[in-house]
């Protein structure tokens, strides 16, 4: 089932691709494991389809490397086994009708994918639209058939380029509905997008993206978790709880909010305060983590001056101010 | 079945069968010699035969489809091959369906393989279709009679007939060339009709050379010269020299056209669409 010895269903290394004097990619790194429904978040014109097209091997990296599954989409389509997916919207040949697109594709692949386009097309919902062309077929239609295309290859990774855009509402519920069974039978996934909401919704993992550069790499939960973050405390004395918070020096931001003592620190300087307040009489009757909204986040990571540079973070290390 | 060069062959014909452009240049192959047998029926009832080729083109049915090859080298056959060729790989960046195909399990050589038979299919389609339809009109008006060579001999009937579709066959090599560059200038272009003007406006670029004043002795060279080799058949006994000559010509033309189509086809990135 697995290929290459266990290598990853997606591994970049250094990708890099210009055009002239613009980065488009500028050094990204990733890694999709097996299972995962990974994120690849950042605003339009971040890189995110220009790396998925390095990925499909349908241009070729000014550097870096990408192997799927150990093997490498610029030398061989062969790297594409059980791999399938789309860029920008999917596209057919208008003049021929859904399911002779689909059967075309299903001759490209070989390897019995003729036997799936009936399947495919009922797991879409296109099945009594089929024999109509292409042409006249809606946005949101083409983008189904699109992941009926890609189920022909029975594939074990998806690589999806913003598949909900340009759907309504329902149509965007559906694909992340569709979205979740796939992952559901075990497909690795691997999505793009510029919203949040949808990241967090259906994946685990996420990359953050900002001109071409991988500003945030890791669990979303972590992402959520991580770094300096608001608290709040309430104690037997808040007046002498304020005098201890603001006497830290590695807690800021000190200030009384709705009746309580309210800062911003990391979880080492926390432990630290805790122990201050019971030297100083004030006992903690609560200390609540304010969680960081991931919008906040998100936007503070992806709109920080374009020119500065971006802070590099590993999986799972903290996550430190935005530049 | 794995999927080969076959399945691209394949499908491109099926695909070259929806679409509109290919009943545009068959469909132009097959009614120019309908249209030039009525013109023929008409300018030899009403001024009694005394126009171009008219005694040729009135003794035998024959020499139809040999007169049209005259004319219609200078820009028909090239258009029409060109209005395939141009388009098969511009039309896949137009569609935006290159990505989609690429990303199968097939290799970017063997999708070329499969589009360029397709091309040259459709080409060798169109000259036959051409003859044969000229052939067939050409006998209905003037007979299907013995012919007379460029040398003054008669040739009977069955043996016109076999050097009819000898010199159509001769006639391919020239348009096999244009095939090859308008493959060419589809890859490079990106964009169908940019691709098919292009090739039309090499091939009449090769006659204007022709033409010009003092280079007389590029004319055996030229691409434009090697659309009259097949005239050599028409000599007895035949002269083989033109058509040798043609063949490598053409092929000092078509190969290194074909070769630049291959290696941007293989290379280039496929963005946008």
């Amino acid at each position: 089932m697995s290929h290459g010895g266990g290598s990853p269903p997606v591994e970049v290394r250094g990708l890099v691709k210009r055009y002239g004097e613009l980065a488009a990619v500028d050094g990204v790194d990733l890694t999709v494991n097996p299972g995962d429904v990974y994120g690849y978040l950042g605003p339009n014109g971040a890189g995110k389809t220009t790396s998925l097209r390095m990925m499909l091997g349908l241009i070729r990296p000014t550097a870096g490397t990408v192997r799927l599954f150990g093997r490498d989409p610029t030398v061989t389509v062969r790297a594409l086994e059980r791999v399938a997916g789309f860029v920008e919207a999917p596209t057919f040949y208008p003049y021929l009708t859904g399911r002779r697109n689909l059967d075309l594709l299903a001759a490209y692949d070989g390897d019995g994918a003729k036997g799936r386009v009936d399947r495919s097309l009922e797991l879409v919902e296109l099945a009594d639209r089929a024999g109509d062309r292409v042409g006249g077929y809606s946005h949101g239609m083409r983008q189904r058939l699109g992941i009926a295309a890609a189920l022909l290859r029975d594939p074990e990774l998806l690589l999806l380029d913003e598949p909900t855009t340009g759907l309504d509402p329902g149509g965007m519920r559906d694909m992340r509905e569709l979205v979740r069974r796939l992952a559901g039978e075990g497909i690795t996934i691997m999505l793009s997008s510029h919203l949040l909401t949808e990241v967090e919704e259906v994946c685990n993992r996420v990359a953050i993206v900002r001109s071409g550069k991988i500003v945030y790499e890791g669990e979303i939960a972590t992402l959520k978790g991580a770094g300096a973050m608001t608290y709040s405390v309430s104690t037997t004395d808040d007046e002498r709880a304020l005098a201890v918070c603001r006497a830290q020096p590695a807690i800021s931001d000190v200030r009384v909010r709705d009746g309580r003592v309210c800062f911003t620190a990391d979880h080492a300087a926390v432990a630290e305060l805790s122990q201050a307040l019971v030297e100083a009489g004030a006992l903690i009757v609560a200390l609540t983590p304010q969680t960081a909204s991931l919008e906040d986040l998100f936007f503070s990571l992806t709109e920080g001056e374009a020119a500065g540079a971006p802070v590099p973070l590993g999986e799972g290390e903290p996550l430190e101010a935005a530049p | 079945m794995t999927p080969g060069v076959g399945t691209v062959y394949r499908w491109e014909l099926l695909k070259l069968r929806y679409q509109k452009r290919t009943y545009l240049g068959l469909g132009a192959a097959a009614i120019v010699p309908i249209l030039f047998v009525v013109a023929i029926h008409f300018r030899h009832n009403r001024h009694g035969g005394d126009f171009a080729f008219s005694s040729y083109l009135t003794k035998s049915g024959l020499a139809v489809p040999l007169v049209i090859l005259l004319f219609g080298a200078i820009w028909m056959f090239p258009l029409i091959t060109a209005l395939v060729a141009g388009d098969i790989f511009a039309s896949e960046d137009h569609n935006g369906t290159l990505k989609t195909i690429l990303t199968r399990s097939l290799e970017r050589w063997q999708i070329f393989a499969g589009k360029g038979l397709a091309a040259v299919t459709y080409a060798i389609a169109a000259i036959l279709i051409n003859g044969t339809v000229a052939v067939v009109a050409g006998s209905v008006q003037s007979g299907f009679n013995p012919l007379q060579s460029l040398s003054g001999t008669i040739v009977s009937a069955p043996k016109a007939l076999e050097l009819v579709y000898v010199s159509l066959l001769v006639y391919l090599i020239p348009i096999l060339t244009i095939t090859a560059i308008g493959l060419l200038l589809s890859t490079v272009t990106r964009n169908s009709a940019a691709a098919v003007v292009g090739t039309l406006m090499v091939s009449l670029l090769f006659q204007l050379l022709g033409i010009l004043p003092g280079l007389g002795s590029l004319q055996p060279y030229l691409l434009s010269t090697q659309f009259n080799a097949w005239q050599g058949l028409l000599r007895t006994p035949i002269d083989w020299a033109p058509i040798v000559r043609a063949a490598w010509v053409c092929a000092v033309y078509g190969i290194p056209s074909l070769a630049a189509a291959y290696i941007v086809f293989l290379r280039r990135d496929v963005a946008g669409g």
